[in-house]
């Protein structure tokens, strides 16, 4: 069991990043109830925008200075992407059926992948992304590396601005006045249309981060990164509450802490050997989402945000 | 109406993209200027788009090239050589709709690919019943050969029009368990595979021949390869005490793996097969230093004839690479080439009116000196050529370390 804190902190890494992502699929579902299955590629097209910047700025330019800037570029991107998609493909479908913008959300998904895979540079194979030098830090027993140091910095930062912007900002009241009763909002004079393209484009600005962090931690992105980590984003979702934004940051870590604790432990039990490891870990994570709806099928933390009867 | 413009745009779209694929693989068809002569077409069966299209476009950009020096050339005479490529998108059951088309299309003669073994199980029985020729550059799942009775020795070819160029499993998982014991002297390893046909049958075969041999498997699991994080899985690892780690799988899983197995501060090499000896690995993988592979056949860099082949590769400027596949799917497509020659040559310099037999029944004579070594193909359509190479990353690069006939 000596391996437990280094267990722990890479189910609370990989759940920060998982929570970030799962802001936007939160949101926008908060706001339309549109499932947005495209989110994971607007994860995708940021950590490409960040790339690119990093791949403009002169050999050996300092990664630590480069950061803010490749943030600052995979946000441009994900933010253009998302809002697009929001103008061109959702807006005209807000009126119909549920279940034709969620299909549109999937086609663009499909589109997206095939854009980048096609357009941008080499990205045929997943593309070297650049990663801090130096050793890790030893903290209560478990290494943290130093990428992973940015999501463990990033991710409460992101999360105490965004808890402020919702509850302080005239836009965020607004965005919870649009959340509850969209047609009440517009006649209090709520500019809805703004505040759906603003929730799509925090989602994004999130997204973008999460992808700065998976770039830092990983050492590659690619065109089909956005797939799996956008299905487990919106699982973090649903598991916090699909509507919360703190509920999506909880659902995250508690989906990337059960996730290493099942690899790293589930196998030790006696008579479950053929059931632990990395192999079942999905299963696992999965299995305890099926629980927390059954016992509560609002999720962790219920749905704060959009309480729509 | 707003909402079907949006859908009709939409599918415009995908549609837009999907046509400017298809325009991009035609463009690099060899000229169709075949005057009197008679037109042989090859078929690649390949994944060109989806996350192996890397290795898919190096299939069939090799085949390409093949088919253009044997045009230049004027290799055999009174025939033109010409490719139709298809994209299989990974996935058996488009797989077994291309191989339809190359059936129903009588100019087909033979079909090089495809890559994933998977795909290649639903196209063998197909193929067989057209008696249409099929040569992978790829598969190295033992049991598409041999059939299921080889791990106890009793092996039945199961379809005559199958070939390869490709090593089996069974090779490579002994040679590579014979280096890593008698070179290395590595007698601890801790085995993970990706759960997909090859790296599952690769891993396994490691496995059996490395206890064989008296090494100790400390420890297993098995991987996502979708998945880019590792850390749960490495931080298991540390205190099984292993020496080495073997991976069963392909680099874009392989690069994160080994990269989070020494940040996790565990210091020992990762083994993989061909899957991994790519120059994209040490690209990917930042501690990449000491990492071992092994691939088919002898270095490139001590072969003439795949000088010639990368040479000539750059030269016909394609965009993407020719990749791991790149030289055994030149060796595919000349195979076929080759048992075209012969077969015009035994009709009197004319093609014979049943073309697909006539060069399936040339397989089994065909012999030359490929990019890969000396090609020819055994009793169950597998390739002659066991010679296998160790390879270490140094300097961020693979460096061949030993080549040598694994003992079976």
């Amino acid at each position: 069991m000596n391996e437990l804190p280094q267990q722990l902190a890479n189910g609370l890494i990989l759940g920060a990043m998982y929570g970030l992502i799962a802001i936007g699929y939160t949101m926008v579902y908060g706001i339309v109830q549109l499932i947005n299955f495209a989110h994971g590629e607007i994860f995708m097209v940021g950590g490409f925008g960040a790339l690119t910047v990093w791949l403009w700025l002169p050999e050996g330019f300092a990664l630590g200075a480069a950061v803010p800037l490749m943030i600052l570029g995979g946000i441009v991107v994900s933010v253009a992407f998302a809002t697009a998609a929001e103008r061109f493909a959702y807006r005209p479908l807000r009126t119909a059926p549920r279940l034709a913008p969620l299909i549109t959300a999937i086609g663009l998904s499909i589109v997206l992948q095939q854009v980048v895979w096609m357009w941008y540079p080499d990205a045929k194979k997943d593309r070297p992304f650049p990663q801090f030098e130096g050793g890790p830090f030893d903290v209560f027993g478990a290494n943290i590396q130093r990428g992973d140091l940015f999501v463990l910095i990033a991710a409460p930062l992101c999360m105490v601005a965004l808890g402020f912007f919702v509850t302080k900002t005239r836009s965020g009241r607004g965005m919870q006045a649009t959340a509850q009763d969209p047609d009440t909002a517009k006649l209090m004079g709520v500019n809805t249309d703004r505040i759906i393209v603003m929730a799509f484009a925090i989602g994004a600005a999130f997204a973008a981060i999460a992808a700065v962090a998976y770039g830092l931690k990983n050492g590659q992105v690619g065109f089909r990164m956005g797939f799996l980590m956008g299905l487990k984003a919106f699982t973090a979702a649903v598991l916090g509450g699909i509507g919360n934004i703190y509920g999506a940051m909880l659902g995250g870590i508690v989906l990337g802490v059960a996730e290493s604790l099942a690899t790293g432990y589930i196998g030790d039990i006696p008579g479950m050997e053929l059931f632990g490891g990395g192999a079942w870990k999905d299963v696992w994570a999965f299995a305890l989402l099926i629980l927390v709806l059954l016992f509560r099928p609002q999720g962790l933390l219920g749905e704060r945000v959009a309480d729509r009867a | 109406m707003r909402q079907r413009s949006i859908i009709a745009f939409t599918a415009a779209l995908a549609a837009g993209s999907l046509t400017l694929t298809a325009c991009g693989s035609r463009d690099d068809d060899s000229d169709s200027s075949s005057g009197d002569k008679t037109t042989v077409v090859i078929g690649v069966d390949a994944p060109l788009t989806g996350d192996l299209s890397a290795l898919g476009l190096g299939i069939k950009n090799s085949a390409d090239l093949a088919a253009k020096t044997a045009n230049e050339e004027e290799y055999v005479d009174g025939v033109e050589f010409k490719i139709e490529p298809l994209d299989d998108q990974a996935q058996p059951s488009v797989g077994q709709q291309n191989a339809q088309k190359f059936i129903s299309n009588d100019e087909v003669l033979g079909v090089v690919g495809p890559l994933n073994s998977s795909v290649s199980q639903q196209m063998q029985k197909p193929f067989a019943d057209a008696g249409l020729t099929q040569v992978s550059p790829a598969n190295t799942g033992t049991e598409l050969t041999q059939g299921d009775g080889w791990k106890t020795g009793d092996s039945v070819r199961q379809f005559d029009t199958f070939f390869r160029t490709a090593t089996t499993d069974e090779i490579q998982g002994a040679f590579a368990a014979d280096y890593l014991y008698n070179q290395a002297k590595i007698k601890k390893v801790y085995l993970i595979d990706d759960q997909k046909t090859y790296g599952a049958g690769l891993a396994a075969s490691f496995e059996t021949n490395f206890t064989k041999l008296g090494g100790e498997i400390v420890g297993n699991d098995h991987i996502n390869p979708d998945d880019r994080d590792f850390n749960a899985v490495v931080a298991k690892i540390k205190d099984t005490g292993a020496e080495a780690l073997y991976y069963g799988g392909e680099y874009p899983a392989a690069a994160p793996l080994s990269q989070q197995l020494k940040d996790s501060g565990q210091n020992i090499p990762l083994m993989g097969g061909d899957g991994i000896y790519s120059g994209e690995y040490p690209k990917l993988n930042k501690k990449a230093e000491g990492d071992l592979a092994t691939s088919v056949g002898e270095p490139v860099e001590e072969l003439d004839s795949a000088q010639t082949f990368i040479k000539d590769y750059e030269a016909a400027g394609y965009e993407d690479a020719y990749e791991a596949y790149g030289g055994l799917t030149y060796d595919a497509t000349w195979s076929i080439i080759e048992a075209v020659k012969l077969a015009v040559e035994g009709n009197d310099g004319q093609l014979p009116d049943d073309g697909r037999k006539a060069v399936l029944d040339a397989m089994a004579d065909v012999k030359f000196d490929g990019v890969t070594g000396t090609i020819s193909f055994d009793e169950f359509g597998d390739t002659t050529n066991h010679t296998m190479t160790a390879y270490k990353v140094k300097d961020n690069a693979w460096a061949a370390e030993f080549s040598g006939e694994p003992k079976l």
